[in-house]
């Protein structure tokens, strides 16, 4: 139903009235490997960037810049005209509720509630009130479809609930962008399904841009305004979910289809397999 | 480089040998001045969290669970360890005192050297062990499941919402419990003096109000806090610097725990070298005998 919407406003339409995050020439090495490699992307206001690419290839790395948990070797990073890959750590604090962040294991605090988890962010930011937090607190978790857990402890959630709470906490503040890391990994194909759900619910409730970073391709699918494969450092892909079923890019294909690259093929039985 | 292709095989061997030796010794040194850099950034990004934190309420309300977790962890093994180093103190030094005709005097020397070293190195190691571990555990954890980026991400700065409540909590409990560990081993010398040798109770008492001095209780205080701090400090950065996986935060924990140990060592060394000459400077020798 939510999927049909986006669909029907066409993934082709100009969502898009402005850049919001812009990563300009991005080099980021760890020891002797190279994750970035002069890496340069704009994303647009309200539009929902899906990044794919190979376990490792760094597509988490890419997220981390963007709300500065790493700083680039070289490189820029632009939150509209805000520069803040050299952003002072005090400023940073005020810029970063300005992003949500999902990360791949939800990253609940274990010590607090469901409550408090969704609470902190607007308990450390604002002068609302405990009775205002609380109903801050259920709407978002309603938003997720969570109302009503408030009293239970993080470790008595399922992976899925774990994960749509840690969504209600990233969405507290009403941030203008919403970065999701690996969201649907570890989940059963259903509840992989009510994340991709939430995501594109997200971005037509609340009018947030986001960015998606997954290497499962039924979910790219569903909730991309914009596919960009990232590969050796660099993005090897940029287009639509419809453009990247037709393009002839082996590197592309093979990860679309989901199969084995022939060279690791080579290495793997010794002959040309295909 | 020629030279060394043309050279025997054997002298190719110790040269190879040699260069090895050097490369392992240098990536040491850059390794250990690495961590120590690391060490300094993470010590001073806390100094600056600390100042303004110290005069902001909710820091204090944040850090209160904090100091019953430490307090309440310790109290029963510095009681424990207290207790018996007073005994054995007290065991120990009666022969030698009796022999002398100073044995009216042993509180004296059970009090002094709880008060000046063992009371602050013995709550130091209790406090390192018991919770030292413990709070590179818990963050050690909450940084391999990312619960320290989330605090980042979320725009609260985590060596603020984090690091700062737990030091307080280590600078300012291991005074307290130092204090508490130095009056079981009183009462530990007392008992072996008073019940068990037949040393009248109130010389015991005496010799001690007369001998201990403000100075003493001050040298064991700085040197406790010292060590809290340190404590604190060390537990802190070792959990936000540990390795991911269970062998990383077990790893980290006792790391944590071997270098406070050596700190606390090496501190009270030197503290006590400081306060022993300035003592000298400023008062002269003080004797425990006259």
């Amino acid at each position: 139903m939510m999927a049909s919407d986006k669909f029907a406003a066409g993934p082709e339409a100009p969502t898009t009235d402005g850049a919001v995050v812009r990563l300009v020439e991005l080099h980021k090495r760890f020891g002797a490997l190279v994750v970035l490699d002069g890496l340069s992307v704009t994303l647009h206001r309200g539009e929902t960037t899906v990044i794919i690419g190979e376990s490792g290839s760094g597509k988490s790395v890419i997220l981390k810049h963007i709300v500065r948990l790493l700083k680039p070797d070289r490189g820029e990073v632009y939150f509209h005209d805000l520069r803040i890959d050299n952003l002072a750590e005090r400023r940073l604090t005020e810029v970063r509720p300005k992003f949500g962040f999902l990360f791949q294991m939800g990253a609940l605090f274990d010590s607090m509630t469901v409550a408090d988890n969704v609470g902190f962010p607007v308990r450390e930011h604002t002068r609302r009130n405990r009775g205002e937090i609380r109903e801050i607190v259920r709407q978002k978790l309603a938003m997720v479809g969570l109302d009503g857990i408030q009293g239970q402890w993080p470790a008595d959630l399922s992976g899925g609930q774990r994960k749509r709470v840690a969504l209600a906490r990233a969405i507290a503040l009403d941030p203008e962008v919403i970065l999701y890391d690996e969201p649907t990994t570890g989940l059963d194909p259903p509840r992989a399904d009510e994340i991709n759900e939430l995501i594109i619910k997200l971005k037509r409730e609340l009018k947030v841009t986001s960015v998606v970073v997954t290497h499962d391709m039924a979910s790219a699918r569903k909730v991309a305004d914009r596919i960009l494969m990232l590969y050796e450092g660099k993005f090897i892909f940029d287009g639509t979910p419809q453009s990247i079923e037709q393009t002839n890019d082996p590197r592309v294909r093979c990860f679309v289809e989901g199969r084995c690259r022939d060279e690791v093929l080579e290495q793997l039985h010794g002959v040309s397999a295909r | 480089m020629s030279d060394w292709i043309d050279s025997p095989p054997r002298e190719q061997g110790s040269l190879a040998w040699m260069q090895a030796m050097i490369v392992t010794i240098g990536e040491a040194t850059v390794n250990s001045l690495e961590s120590l850099g690391r060490f300094g950034v993470f010590g001073w990004q806390m100094v600056r969290w600390l100042l303004p934190g110290a005069v902001q309420l909710r820091t204090w309300l944040r850090s209160m669970p904090l100091f019953f977790e430490v307090g309440n962890r310790t109290l029963p093994v510095i009681a424990v360890t207290g207790t018996f180093v007073g005994l054995v103190l007290a065991v120990q030094s009666y022969d030698q005192l009796k022999a002398a005709g100073f044995e009216q005097r042993m509180g004296v020397l059970v009090t002094l050297s709880l008060v000046q070293e063992l009371g602050p190195v013995l709550a130091g190691v209790m406090v390192a062990g018991r919770v030292g571990g413990a709070l590179t555990a818990e963050l050690g954890t909450m940084r391999v499941t990312e619960q320290i980026a989330a605090l980042s991400a979320m725009g609260t700065d985590p060596i603020r919402y984090l690091v700062v409540p737990r030091f307080l909590a280590c600078l300012l409990l291991t005074p307290l419990l130092t204090i508490f560990a130095d009056l079981c081993g009183s009462l530990a010398g007392w008992f072996i003096a008073v019940q068990l040798k037949g040393i009248p109770s109130s010389p015991y008492w005496y010799h001690i109000s007369e001998s201990i001095e403000t100075w003493d209780l001050g040298v064991g205080f700085v040197k406790s806090m010292t060590f809290g701090g340190a404590i604190g400090v060390i537990a802190c950065y070792k959990g936000f610097h540990c390795r991911t996986g269970a062998e990383g935060v077990g790893r980290a924990c006792t790391e944590s725990f071997v270098v406070s140990f050596i700190v606390i060592l090496a501190v009270d060394f030197f503290l006590g070298t400081l306060f022993s000459g300035l003592y000298r400077g400023l008062f002269g020798f003080k004797s425990l005998v006259t």
